[in-house]
């Protein structure tokens, strides 16, 4: 092998190397932040037992808001059409939280409820996330069609 | 009867754009000159129909045009007309309408400064920019009417986007699409070589300036986004790696390696195929972050406009632009291709290492930030990346960059010895690691505050190392010439920039609390007392506006007014209150009411104390700077007798004749 092409082969080599160090790294972190979107009903249905963490969307059920006295820990209410979960959340509320609008919730189950580490709200009186509507019509539909659990897609 | 006129306007500049796209390059490819002449009346043609547009579309705003639906969704009789006039961006369809103006600006400008290249190369970079124009009017005509009519008229319109009723976020989007829109001058120059099938570097040096400017604008629209973040989302803030932003970014990383690439490519001759793939990149990701933010595929808490109905135009238009100039790339790069060897250890290498760490940067931020459409399409779920991926995996990748930015100008092209470089890597080096001992006894042991104090004093005496070197060796008035003062700027910008990201993130402190009237509460050194909430008004907004004293020492240094507006369609705006100061801000945010019925009672209130958070901002302003002092070199305007061959006489002159 003369010299130019051992060079060649070198630079070939290191940045095959560094591709496979940059892909591998790149897995790792999507894997470990990448949190789905489960409604409440697709969570009591066990869709959700393989992630510690994910986000929670739904509608805040009218009435359902407790304020804490003494903290700013707050609970709530999350449904969907067929199901129901009650979150737990310390913290400042978007804006727009309130009754019956949309959320999503990312936070962790402990117990029989929900702990959120952040709330987001829906950004106008008229728009609802499309993802949201996707996930609650699909959750809806498929508690209709099945009564058994879809598997966790 | 004026929007029907902005309309027929509107359709005039798109059959305009269409000669102004298709005429000059038949009559290059066919070598006729009367069919190239058309493109400059074409271009200026195009261009004051637009601004007829434009104009009647911001006149039905000034004098409330409600049968405009554009109009009655975006104003309303109470909107101040600074607000009134910023609508015209306000949604989608006139900031696409904005777009094209900002690309007739370009195409003009560019029109007239360009007597110096060879009559068919200027007709085929008109012309590639008539075909984007063309794509983008044709967008507008045929699914976004800004002048679509409402009938019956309503009395009064709706409301700008509360998020927009602010003087930062007033200029965001222009500032933003002038450094998107500008990438297309890189673009169009590339495909034009392309289609030519040569490369000069004097075309290059022609284009640099474009670029740089581009870039300038791109960076201060990103600032001026992420500042106005800051200031008004309540959040404090300053990055949140949302779609919307990364769809800035992208582009924003693509250009640092591209203006570092022509560099590259105008003095040396080398990595030609590379600066074209780079400005197709660059322009790529533009239109892709034009249209993700405001097509609404995003479902990001800040995408406002949505209508499926135009995304397979979208797609459409994408697939051509991208697929068309990367297959017209691949058939026709090698025959560009060329330029001079360098070695192992010499600004070539530097340069391109940078570059393909900015590169793969911006590929992983566009995996994130399309992951879950993706996701989506392919049925996996409903997914979202979280900001840890991107907190991760950037910083690795910037690393490299931040540890060999010293080093680039003291570099020479060609071929270095390692020994010059060794002194100054003793020097920052020890210069790093001093400042990081002695920052340590002051923040007691934050690792990444050390660590950000390190890596901006590395990046900062690297330059200045640099400074003080031309300082000595060049005569007076051949120092700093306005290409390398940009360099410079920008570089030591980006230590400015370290200390503001890392010490701000080590060092804030913040607190979400409950206050009652009177209560206080400590952050860091600082104590707020909460004054209680009244009601106040603006000229279409009420707003519950809290008062806070800050005190310092038992001494009242403050007293702020964060407010929590309610517009009238009944969006709800927080108005942040921000103490300013050079080593630390002051932020206070007013949450919710902890009983609705009684906002006389207690409140939730964000207590933020974060140290030399404007100093992330400065930073950017450095970079902004030094992009347009690098496009003002008279360099880059000189005629054409010293733009023979230059490449010649390169390699006896100092290092350092050029950005790095």
């Amino acid at each position: 092998m003369n010299p130019t092409r051992k060079r060649r082969l070198t630079i070939v080599l290191l940045i095959l190397a560094a591709a496979v160090v940059a892909v591998g790294l790149t897995v790792f972190a999507l894997q470990r932040n990448m949190n789905y979107l489960f409604t409440p009903s697709q969570v009591r249905g066990g869709q959700a037992g393989n992630y510690s963490t994910f986000r929670l969307g739904g509608m805040v059920k009218a009435g359902s808001i407790i304020r804490s006295s003494q903290s700013l820990k707050v609970g709530f209410t999350v449904v969907d059409a067929d199901g129901a979960m009650p979150v737990e959340y310390t913290g400042i509320l978007p804006d727009l939280f309130r009754d019956n609008q949309s959320v999503i919730a990312t936070g962790h189950m402990a117990g029989d409820h929900f702990v959120a580490t952040e709330v987001l709200a829906k950004h106008d009186e008229t728009y609802m996330p499309k993802e949201l509507k996707d996930a609650m019509e699909k959750a809806h539909h498929a508690g209709k069609a099945v009564a058994a659990n879809e598997p966790p897609q | 009867m004026t929007p029907e006129l902005g309309q027929l306007a509107l359709i005039l500049a798109m059959l305009l754009a269409l000669a102004q796209g298709v005429l000059p390059l038949v009559g290059a490819w066919r070598g006729n000159r009367a069919l190239m002449a058309v493109a400059r009346p074409a271009a200026a043609g195009q261009a004051v129909f637009v601004a007829i547009a434009f104009g009647l579309l911001a006149w039905a705003f000034l004098r409330f045009d409600f049968s405009v639906q554009y109009v009655a969704d975006n104003s309303n009789l109470a909107l101040p007309w600074y607000y009134r006039i910023a609508a015209v961006w306000g949604a989608h369809e006139g900031s696409m309408l904005l777009w094209v103006l900002i690309l007739n600006v370009w195409t003009v400008a560019l029109a007239a400064f360009s007597r110096q290249l060879p009559d068919e190369f200027l007709a085929r970079v008109l012309g590639v920019l008539g075909i984007v124009a063309v794509g983008f009017l044709a967008f507008i005509v045929f699914t976004s009417n800004p002048f679509a009519r409402l009938l019956p008229m309503p009395p009064d319109g709706g409301d700008l986007n509360p998020v927009l009723q602010d003087p930062g976020m007033t200029f965001h989007p222009p500032v933003l699409y002038m450094g998107y829109v500008g990438f297309s001058v890189a673009f169009a120059f590339s495909i034009a070589a392309l289609l030519g099938g040569s490369l000069e570097q004097a075309w290059v040096r022609w284009a640099r300036p474009w670029t740089n400017a581009a870039w300038a604008f791109l960076t201060c629209g990103i600032v001026a986004g992420s500042w106005w973040a800051y200031a008004e989302l309540g959040w404090g803030g300053w990055w949140f790696w949302d779609p919307v932003e990364n769809a800035s970014f992208m582009p924003w990383l693509v250009g640092v390696a591209l203006i570092h690439a022509q560099a590259v490519t105008e003095k040396r001759g080398s990595l030609r195929a590379w600066t074209i793939l780079l400005s197709i990149f660059a322009f790529s990701l533009s239109l892709l972050g034009t249209f993700l933010v405001r097509s609404g595929v995003l479902t990001s808490v800040h995408a406002f406009a949505s209508d499926p109905r135009r995304g397979l135009y979208i797609l459409a238009f994408l697939a051509i632009v991208i697929g068309g100039s990367l297959l017209l790339y691949a058939l026709r790069a090698p025959k560009v291709a060329g330029g001079k060897a360098f070695s192992l250890l010499s600004r070539e290498t530097v340069i391109l290492v940078a570059n393909l760490m900015f590169t793969v940067a911006a590929a992983m931020v566009l995996l994130g930030t399309l992951f879950p459409l993706i996701g989506d399409a392919l049925n996996l779920g409903k997914v979202s990346v979280g900001p840890p991926y991107f907190g991760f995996l950037f910083p690795l990748l910037m690393l490299p960059v931040v540890l060999l930015l010293p080093f680039g100008p003291f570099l020479r092209w060609g071929k270095n010895e390692p020994a010059p470089l060794k002194s100054v890597l003793a020097r920052v080096a020890i210069a790093a690691v001093a400042c990081a001992i002695v920052a340590a006894f002051f923040v007691h042991g934050q690792a990444k505050a050390i660590a950000g104090i390190a890596a901006a004093v590395w990046c900062a005496v690297g330059t200045l190392l640099y400074v003080y070197k031309r300082w000595r060796e060049m005569p007076r008035g051949r120092r700093y010439p306005a290409e390398m003062a940009g360099m410079l700027l920008a570089h030591f910008g980006l230590g400015v920039f370290l200390i503001g990201v890392l010490l701000s993130e080590s060092l804030s402190v913040t607190r979400d609390v409950r206050m009652a009237l009177g209560d206080s509460q400590t952050v860091g050194a600082y104590t707020f007392r909460f004054d209680g909430v009244h009601a106040t008004r603006g000229p279409n907004w009420h707003a519950e506006q809290g008062t806070v004293t800050v005190l310092e020492g038992g001494k009242v240094i403050d007293v702020m007014h964060p407010q929590k507006r309610t517009y009238p369609r009944g969006q709800v705006q927080t108005e942040s209150a921000i103490d300013p100061g050079v080593t630390r801000d002051l932020y206070v945010a007013l949450g919710e009411p902890m009983d609705p019925n009684n906002l006389e009672g207690a409140w939730a209130l964000r207590l933020y104390s974060k140290p030399f958070v404007r100093w992330i901002w400065g930073g950017g302003l450095f970079m902004m700077l030094g992009g347009f002092v690098a496009a003002a070199d008279k360099r880059f305007r000189a005629r054409r007798a010293a733009a023979t061959t230059p490449a010649a006489a390169e390699p006896v002159l100092p290092p350092g004749e050029s950005r790095a």
